[in-house]
């Protein structure tokens, strides 16, 4: 008995049959402590939205074992163990802001949805926007609103496809500075799918590296970063040598 | 675990200097206020158009009078509202008649499209099988079985006219739903099934607030269409105390005025019918209504 919040093993994802088949993912192997952050990096096409998707069950494995939280990926779905945000902030339009972090306290019956939405809405720095609509913010609010909602029934596991890829850099860095203060604050496990080589770099625990055709695990790498990380993170050799190590990763996995 | 024992805990945070510079960044998105645009102004943007009603009913008179427009090919308007007032007690129990006929349509057809719309959602036989057909339905001018419809009742009944309008109103509106109920972002369903939310849940807090719009987009179309249908259901015969029947003798006796009387009796109701149909949609979907006055301004 395992107390790992992911743990995959020979993990294959294969779509379509015939000749339109595409093997997504190929022995996929993969271990989340608790509190861990983890990002998965690599091409577009390599599987990473794939894996996170088999991970929150919204996809099932061809072959090979997946649980989260010791149970099957299935059982921890149904048992709300992780919140999700996509790179769409996917936020329903006819709700205002405090409505959108209450739709999944609305639907798992969970109590003082108010407090818990203002709770979160603090968490995010959007207090004094729970009465806005959608529309009426930046698409970086918009992504705090969906952050704050995915964390709203406090799962022990978040997962991120591309969360900040739509946003500004500017934009994009004050995000990442958000997310860490929100994750030091909260002690969810995160993975976090990117393809930014610096933001993989500075948010993570491990950055795990994938290649494409047939998408693999072809590296994982230990950041050792010290926290709090801010601007002097960015600013340290320390982060320029393991993006350095990352990007060198990456470019070993290109097909000659 | 918790968050609890992060409550006021923002003293561990080294990150507070940065949040609020975020908004200072994205401050270029205005900060459209959610209550609905004041009255004055919205009379004022109204003005345009009551202008150009005005000119047109003076430019219509004026021109009548000054060409000697014969009243058979055009009756002045001043000749229009003297009729109306002077027969306003025929007219609106006509209309009266009329109004149940295209409203018991309305109701029952809406009600039919909108259950058939939710059981393409439910059965997927129902949505591969029908849909097809219903589009190709939609593009069919059904009014063209009123006379049809009036040979399966007995004459005088309004029961035909009111199939007719039923018919006339059903296809937009199941049409319509069911696309709104069915044409949801994947992301939406995909984050409901993270939730492990049942299809009831779905379908009560995505697909209904999403199908709104489309719903009222078809009613706005049908509350016209199910008077146009009653009438010209009429027009095919049946009791004479109705619009269409009052309408069509008054033309055929040359008494033009009194024709173009019923005619404004008809538009009157077709306006008011719109009208409800806008006013219960701005109960229903406020965050709608801003949305598009946001938009406007
Ligand atoms: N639902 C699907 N049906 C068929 N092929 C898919 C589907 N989802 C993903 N794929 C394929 O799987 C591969 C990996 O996709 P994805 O996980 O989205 O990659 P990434 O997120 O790394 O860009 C791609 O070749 C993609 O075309
Ligand atoms: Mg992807």
């Amino acid at each position: 008995m395992s107390d790992l919040v992911v743990e995959a093993r020979n993990l294959a994802k294969v779509f379509g049959r015939g000749a339109n088949q595409v093997e997504a993912l190929r022995d996929i192997s993969l271990r989340v402590a608790p509190g861990e952050f983890v990002s998965l990096i690599g091409p577009s096409g390599c599987g990473k939205s794939t894996l996170l998707r088999l991970i929150g069950d919204l996809t099932a494995p061809t072959s090979g074992s997946l649980t989260v939280n010791g149970k099957p990926a299935r059982q921890a779905r149904i048992d709300r163990d992780y919140g999700i945000v996509f790179q769409k902030s996917t936020l329903l339009d006819w709700r205002t802001v405090t409505k959108n972090v209450e739709l999944p306290l609305e639907i798992m019956h969970i109590d003082q949805r108010s407090d818990r939405a203002a709770e979160m809405l603090d968490l995010v720095q959007l207090g004094d926007f729970g009465g806005h609509y959608p529309w009426q913010l930046s698409g970086g609010m918009q992504q705090r609103v969906a952050i704050a909602r995915a964390l709203a029934f406090r799962p022990s596991l978040l997962l991120m496809d591309e969360p900040f890829g739509a946003l500004d850099e500017m934009t994009r860095e004050l995000m990442q500075q958000e997310l860490l203060r929100i994750w030091h604050e909260t002690e969810t496990t995160v993975v976090f799918v990117t393809h930014s080589i610096p933001e993989a770099v500075l948010l993570s625990d491990h950055v795990v590296v994938m290649s494409p055709r047939p998408g693999k695990i072809s590296d994982i790498i230990e950041t050792g970063l010290p926290h709090p990380r801010d601007e002097d993170t960015r600013e340290s050799q320390q982060y320029y040598d393991k993006i350095t190590e990352v990007r060198e990763a990456l470019r070993q996995e290109r097909p000659a | 675990m918790s968050l609890d024992q992060f409550e006021g805990g923002e003293g561990a945070g080294s990150q507070a200097g940065h949040p609020m510079v975020i908004d200072a960044v994205e401050g270029d998105v205005p900060a459209a206020t959610i209550a609905p645009a004041p009255l004055g102004h919205r009379l004022r943007r109204a003005g345009p158009a009551v202008l150009a009603f005005v000119l047109v009913i003076a430019a219509w008179e004026g021109l009548t009078r000054a060409f000697r427009v014969e009243t058979f090919i055009l009756p002045r308007p001043s000749l229009i509202i003297e009729r109306f007032l002077a027969t306003s007690d025929v007219i609106w129990s006509a209309g009266l008649n009329t109004f149940i006929e295209a409203a018991v349509g309305l109701v029952a057809g809406t009600t039919l499209g909108v259950i058939v719309a939710f059981a393409t959602v439910r059965w997927v036989p129902v949505r591969e099988g029908l849909m097809p057909f219903a589009v190709a339905a939609n593009s069919v001018p059904i009014i063209a079985m009123a006379p049809i419809a009036n040979g399966m009742f007995s004459l005088t009944s309004p029961v035909p006219k009111m199939v007719v309008a039923a018919v006339v109103v059903f296809f937009p509106v199941m049409i319509n739903t069911a696309r709104g109920l069915l044409e949801v972002d994947p992301d939406e369903l995909e984050l409901m099934r993270s939730y492990a939310a049942s299809q009831r849940e779905i379908m009560r807090r995505v697909r209904i607030p999403h199908s709104l719009p489309y719903f009222f987009s078809a009613m706005k179309v049908v509350a016209v269409l199910s008077i146009i249908a009653a009438i010209v259901a009429e027009y095919f015969g049946g009791s004479q105390d109705v619009l269409g029947q009052y309408i069509l003798t008054k033309a055929s006796l040359f008494v033009y005025a009194d024709a173009w009387a019923g005619i404004l009796v008809a538009s009157l109701m077709g306006v008011a019918l719109y009208g409800l149909v806008l006013v219960t949609e701005r109960l229903v979907m406020p965050w709608h209504v801003s949305f598009r006055s946001a938009e406007a301004s």
